[in-house]
């Protein structure tokens, strides 16, 4: 009996390894393609404020329920079970510091960027990928509207701009978590607790966070929209655009995590 | 064959499209008078909807000519084909009604983006006048997923009409309606023809839709247009492949 992947390679010619990866590059092809109308089309007029508005405005109010309450669990949870460890070498007034710091650099950004690729990437792949089956997409190109512009720039350049908002809200509640903790269980006041948090928190983290959220919200956004334009026909499409939405905007947040990690070290480095 | 003596509005030579190894336009000519329907008559999949895509510029032909209102649409771009095809009207298949709008939102949307300076009380009065003109005027308010398929394909209409098109383009009118739905449809064509003087290409491959419909009626077989004439003319050929389509719809 011949395997599968010997049938295939009699169908083609051609092995299997080389036509995925042919597809691969083909792939990549189109994602740079994608990207690169984003930023051709994004400073050509007409501008779609309304569109930008309304969709920021969906963005933040989609998930800011769920922000809320990870990003307090987050702050409050991670105090309780730093705790132990701090406690053994006598040094539990260092907490605030030590969270403001997880909190700034990594958990604030890192949370708010997986809730809105769960929350928002998999909306936006779902409806432009329904959209798309639809005939929506090509209708409002023979209405004389440029669906580009007017579906992808406007829901990338909201997600780039409303996450990184999103990401310092989730970094006041999850303090705010965090403070309820070490009130409760240091009895440290309000005042010193915020002390401690801006004396231990830089510009560097500020300003890196705030850019760290930026290419997360534009990675979101823009793995949504791609996944949505180019889902197969079918309602199966549809449901597979807004799934690889999600896994893969995840798997980008993760890989961008770690890169902005070694530029920041560096720059701190130095 | 009875056309018109008009001059052509739409232009269609030695037009070929192939998908991979797939070859579905072999080289189509047609011409359409002003004011003239024609029924493009088709087996599924033989190319009928790539035809009338190529035509709006949303694909690209291999080889070959579509001129449409004296424009070479493959040679149109940008803001001359955005203008270009906002004398064009086209009904999808799907209806293609934006789903997150109402049906004020989607009848507008064309207007809108594309006639500048009106004022509120001119879009609600355009809106309401292509709503009534399709007997809708109470759907104004609703959401698209509400509306039966024979509204939304109506109201798909009403939004390309809004724009007051000089050429129509229907995808399968009235593909998935019932009988009844379907004669609506068809009447709303022939009153689309007779109030705008558009000129329409109907895609379909329901008989009853072209007879009712169509001046001339063209027949797709292999890529190519086999007939071209009225529909008695078509139908008298004896070609087995034109005859199987005609008894399908008069089986015992």
């Amino acid at each position: 009996m011949q395997s599968d992947a010997n049938k295939s390679q009699q169908a083609t010619g051609r092995p299997v390894t080389t036509r995925k990866l042919d597809q691969f590059f083909l792939n990549l092809g189109d994602v740079a393609a994608f990207i690169g109308r984003f930023f051709r089309e994004v400073f050509v007029p007409p501008y779609e404020f309304k569109e930008i508005i309304r969709q920021c405005y969906e963005v933040g109010y989609r998930s800011l329920l769920l922000i809320s309450t990870t990003g307090f669990i987050t702050g409050m949870v991670f105090t309780n079970q730093s705790r132990p460890s701090l406690s053994e070498f006598g040094a539990t007034s260092w907490l605030p510091s030590l969270i403001a710091i997880a909190v700034v650099r990594a958990l604030g950004p890192l949370v708010t960027a997986l809730i809105a690729a769960g929350k928002v990437g998999s909306s936006i792949g779902a409806e432009i990928g329904s959209m798309n089956v639809t005939e929506q997409i090509d209708a409002m190109e023979v209405s004389g509207t440029n669906p580009f512009k007017f579906l992808v720039v406007s829901r990338v350049l909201a997600t780039s701009f409303t996450i990184p908002l999103l990401t310092m809200y989730t970094i006041f509640v999850a303090l705010i978590g965090a403070f309820l903790n070490v009130n409760a269980n240091e009895q440290t006041s309000f005042t010193s607790y915020i002390q401690e948090v801006f004396g231990a928190i830089t510009y560097l983290d500020i300003f890196s966070s705030v850019i760290k959220s930026i290419v997360f919200g534009f990675t979101i956004g823009m793995v949504g929209c791609y996944k949505g334009y180019h889902s197969s026909k079918g309602t199966e499409g549809v449901g597979k655009a807004a799934n690889s939405s999600v896994v893969t905007a995840m798997f980008l947040v993760f890989i961008e995590e770690l890169l902005s990690l070694q530029i920041v070290s560096a720059i701190r480095g130095s | 064959m009875s056309e018109k003596k008009n001059e052509p509005v739409i232009i269609i030579k030695g037009l070929k499209k192939s998908f991979g190894s797939l070859h579905v336009l072999r080289g189509v000519d047609l011409e359409v008078n002003k004011g003239e329907n024609v029924v493009v008559l088709g087996r599924s999949g033989t190319g009928k909807s790539v035809l009338i895509k190529i035509m709006v510029g949303l694909l690209k032909p291999d080889a070959g000519k579509v001129i449409i209102l004296g424009e070479d649409v493959e040679t149109l771009g940008g803001k001359e084909l955005d203008e270009f095809r906002q004398k064009v009207g086209f009904s999808f298949q799907s209806s293609a009604l934006y789903d997150s709008m109402s049906i004020r939102e989607n009848l507008e949307f064309p207007l809108v983006r594309n006639v500048r300076n009106l004022s509120r009380g001119e879009i609600d009065k355009a809106v309401k006048k292509a709503l009534d003109d399709v007997g809708l005027a109470q759907t104004i308010d609703q959401m698209p997923a509400e509306l039966s398929g024979g509204q939304r394909k109506r109201i798909g209409i009403a939004r390309t009409l809004i724009l007051k098109p000089e050429i129509m383009l229907y995808d399968e009118p009235t593909a998935g309606l019932d009988p009844i739905t379907s004669v609506e449809i068809n009447n709303l064509i022939n009153d689309v023809q007779e109030r705008l003087g558009a000129t329409s290409i109907i895609i379909t491959h329901d008989l009853t839709c072209a007879k009712t419909t169509g001046d001339r009626i063209a027949m797709l077989l292999d890529g190519k247009f086999a007939r071209v004439g009225t529909f008695d003319e078509v139908f008298a050929d004896k070609d087995e492949r034109i005859q199987q389509f005609y008894d399908y719809k008069f089986v015992d």
